[in-house]
């Protein structure tokens, strides 16, 4: 049976792991190659690496990163974060990522989702949607860190990217982000039904039970940030929550 | 310390699969030369992409005879993922032709209620033999094509809701596994270490 994942976040800045509240107030939490061997140890069933950092020399700096990564965890790596054009998704897939997250890129020009897909195959082709719900319950798309509104429906676009190839959708409520107040549920719910890839929740974690309860709702995966940096949680006592509750974990 | 060579064409994931080769103490060669190929003692064909650039990269570069060739001469021989779709005769994906070093086509997965099918799932054995000693195991796989189970040179199974895969192959010295053993932790680094020992009868 497939098992469902735990993913632990890395937002990496400057080439140190960082966290923010609603993304902002960033504070460090450590070197992200020593962050994702520890947690891989602890039986990540994934890690996540996403960049913050805009610029060429920070590309630079994420590639040797994720080089070294790659070659010495052994659980699958996915990498994001700045990326805004196919040879981007090129670099990160060479250096040793396993699957490439786009965001911001692909909100602005839809094509190169079907560009990477076709290129690099939807298996390694993630679309990453930051959603802030609006005063109506419905989810509008934010672009840039969450900074910028687009108008967009972020279920239609999820609909979109789907159909435009992404192989999974990273999805995070700007809500919840770094406030440990849950998941949330209902934008997952909307999601599973809309579209047939695996989803990846995140945003609002604030201990084992959150992450079972989101799991519970259908999502593939839980990523989670906080708990693990701050070691609220180790991804074990998180798996063992979600065992308790009959969700099929490795 | 056993050799391996892993067949450059291109593809993703060379890279994690050497280190984790490496980490299973083999010395691990990494070329496109066809004449490199040919003097292998053992071989990997690595995965990550579609079918149809895979095998056309292989023919383009005389990779693809270089393979047959070694399958000739009994060469073990590992395709991972796509590498091991590429084995067979045909794949829907692309509607390409494959190597036609195992029979059968490769087809998009019919039965799973969302795909592709990314995640650890069960590799349960259907056979003795070497390459299986460690099974049942979990193991990680991404991909949405795949051969089915009732393939004659199936090894091993996977289940994904309705359907049943063919996660491990084998006809001879000619061997594949759709998940990735560079990302399975240890479940990857018994198949691995269980390859790098193997010689076919």
């Amino acid at each position: 049976m497939l098992r469902r994942r735990i993913i632990p976040c890395l937002d990496v800045s400057g080439g140190r792991v960082v966290k923010g509240v609603e993304f902002v107030n960033l504070r460090d939490c450590g070197e992200p190659v020593d962050a994702a061997l520890r947690y891989a140890e602890q039986g990540a069933d994934e890690i996540c690496w996403l960049n913050i950092t805009a610029g060429d020399e920070a590309w630079h700096e994420l590639l040797i990163q994720v080089q070294d990564a790659g070659t010495r965890i052994d659980v699958p790596l996915t990498v994001g974060g700045g990326v805004s054009d196919e040879p981007h998704v090129r670099d990160l897939l060479g250096a040793g990522a396993d699957k490439v997250s786009i965001n911001s890129a692909a909100l602005d020009r839809p094509e190169l989702v079907t560009e990477c897909a076709e290129r690099h195959g939807s298996q390694c082709i993630v679309v990453a949607i930051d959603a802030r719900k609006g005063p109506d319950g419905t989810w509008e798309a934010v672009a840039s860190g969450g900074r910028r509104p687009t108008g967009r429906d972020a279920v239609a676009w999820a609909v979109e990217a789907v159909e435009r190839g992404a192989g999974e959708l990273l999805v995070t409520s700007m809500d919840q982000d770094g406030t440990q107040s849950g998941y949330a549920i209902d934008l997952y719910a909307r999601l599973l039904d809309a579209v047939d890839v695996p989803i990846i929740a995140s945003g609002g974690a604030s201990g084992p039970g959150d992450i079972a309860d989101v799991l519970e709702a259908g999502v593939s995966a839980a990523l989670a940030a906080s708990i693990f940096h701050d070691a609220i949680s180790t991804v074990e006592e998180v798996k063992d929550a979600c065992r308790a509750r009959n969700l099929p974990m490795r | 310390m056993p050799e391996v060579l892993i067949v450059d064409y291109g593809g993703g994931n060379v890279r994690s699969l050497t280190a984790a080769l490496e980490r299973c103490g083999a010395r691990v060669s990494v070329s496109a030369d066809p004449d490199a190929v040919a003097g292998a003692e053992r071989l990997m064909v690595a995965g990550q992409g579609a079918a149809g650039a895979a095998m056309a990269a292989l023919e383009s570069a005389g990779l693809a005879d270089a393979l047959r060739d070694a399958a000739r001469r009994h060469v073990p021989l590992l395709g991972v993922c796509v590498g091991m779709q590429v084995l067979f005769d045909r794949s829907e994906e692309d509607d390409c032709a494959g190597l036609g070093l195992l029979h059968g086509t490769v087809h998009r997965i019919h039965g799973a209620a969302r795909l592709p099918h990314l995640g650890w799932n069960d590799v349960e054995p259907l056979q003795e033999h070497p390459l299986t000693r460690d099974l049942p195991s979990v193991a990680y796989f991404a991909h949405s094509y795949a051969v089915t189970s009732d393939i004659p040179s199936a090894l091993a199974i996977t289940r994904i809701d309705d359907a049943t895969i063919a996660s491990m192959v084998v006809r001879g010295s000619v061997a594949g596994a759709q998940f990735h053993p560079e990302r399975s932790a240890e479940s990857g680094r018994q198949l691995l270490t269980r390859f790098l020992a193997w010689e076919p009868a």
